[in-house]
């Protein structure tokens, strides 16, 4: 109770605070206390390489938005000329298969894991959707090279995207909306999406194994 | 670069060879990640590692 603990730690939102902020407060120290959100040890059986594979997914978004900030400073006559712009493409193209090949491999990890048991159905659903947003965050990097190729995929995905209906709201032939997308909204999503999902495993905890005599039923 | 990727066409399935590779690596990884032995700071048993 004393004044100078009390600012070192913040102590635990009475039951008879009201307002908003102490609502909020209890509902994070009851969902998410510090222990849960950064954690020193880990069960046993997070000690496979399998749970690698989320962590290099991280990894190389992390890279893939850094390369992307560089990029976006110097443009497309810079990334298509000069060496150091061809080397920071690499990076920003490369970080982007990496992105996607772990992020597939921690997919599969978490389908036959069964990772959405014991509560965790809104943990899968929400990396369903980081996943459909980096699709369309990847498409809209595809169309926004300024080069050849980019423009043989947006004349060809045009076709198609018209075809479902959709060409309407969205037209991967208007430069200036893809590109949009492309640096700001997507990626934003993406990585406010990430942290959502970080946030929702240190919350639940990673699942128990499916032949674990441990494991909580449903 | 510039020229088209071999194809693997076997019956409905039409794959590129590098995209054909790519999966293939894939696979091998996960596999291995399920297999390999994970450093550890604390064994448990005797201690070899």
């Amino acid at each position: 109770m004393t004044e100078d603990s009390a600012q070192a730690i913040p102590e635990p939102v009475g039951d008879d605070a009201t307002g908003w902020t102490a609502a909020v407060r209890r509902r994070v120290e009851k969902t998410l206390p510090i222990s849960e959100l950064l954690p020193t040890t880990q069960p046993s059986y997070v000690g496979s390489w399998v749970y690698v594979f989320g962590v290099v997914t991280i990894a190389a978004l992390f890279w893939v938005v850094l390369s992307g900030v560089v990029l976006a400073f110097f443009g497309s006559a810079w990334w298509h000329v000069s060496s150091l712009g061809h080397f920071f493409n690499s990076i920003h193209f490369w970080s982007v298969q990496m992105f996607f090949i772990f992020m597939v491999l921690h997919l599969w990890g978490q389908y036959w894991g069964a990772g959405w048991r014991d509560g965790r159905a809104k943990t899968w659903m929400v990396g369903v959707v980081i996943f459909a947003v980096s699709v369309g965050t990847a498409f809209t990097g595809y169309v926004v090279q300024q080069n050849f190729d980019s423009q043989w995929i947006a004349i060809n995905a045009k076709d198609a995207i018209n075809a479902t209906g959709f060409g309407g709201l969205f037209n991967a032939l208007n430069f200036g909306q893809m590109y949009g997308l492309h640096v700001m909204l997507f990626p934003i999503g993406v990585t406010l999406l990430v942290v959502l999902h970080i946030i929702q495993v240190r919350a639940k905890g990673v699942v128990r194994p499916i032949d674990d005599p441990m494991q909580v039923a449903p | 670069m510039d020229a088209p990727a071999p194809y693997i066409h076997w019956g409905f399935i039409l794959i590129s060879l590098p995209n054909f590779l790519l999966i293939c690596v894939m696979v091998l990884l996960f596999v291995l990640a399920l297999v390999a032995p994970f450093p550890s700071h604390h064994p448990k048993d005797s201690g070899d590692d």
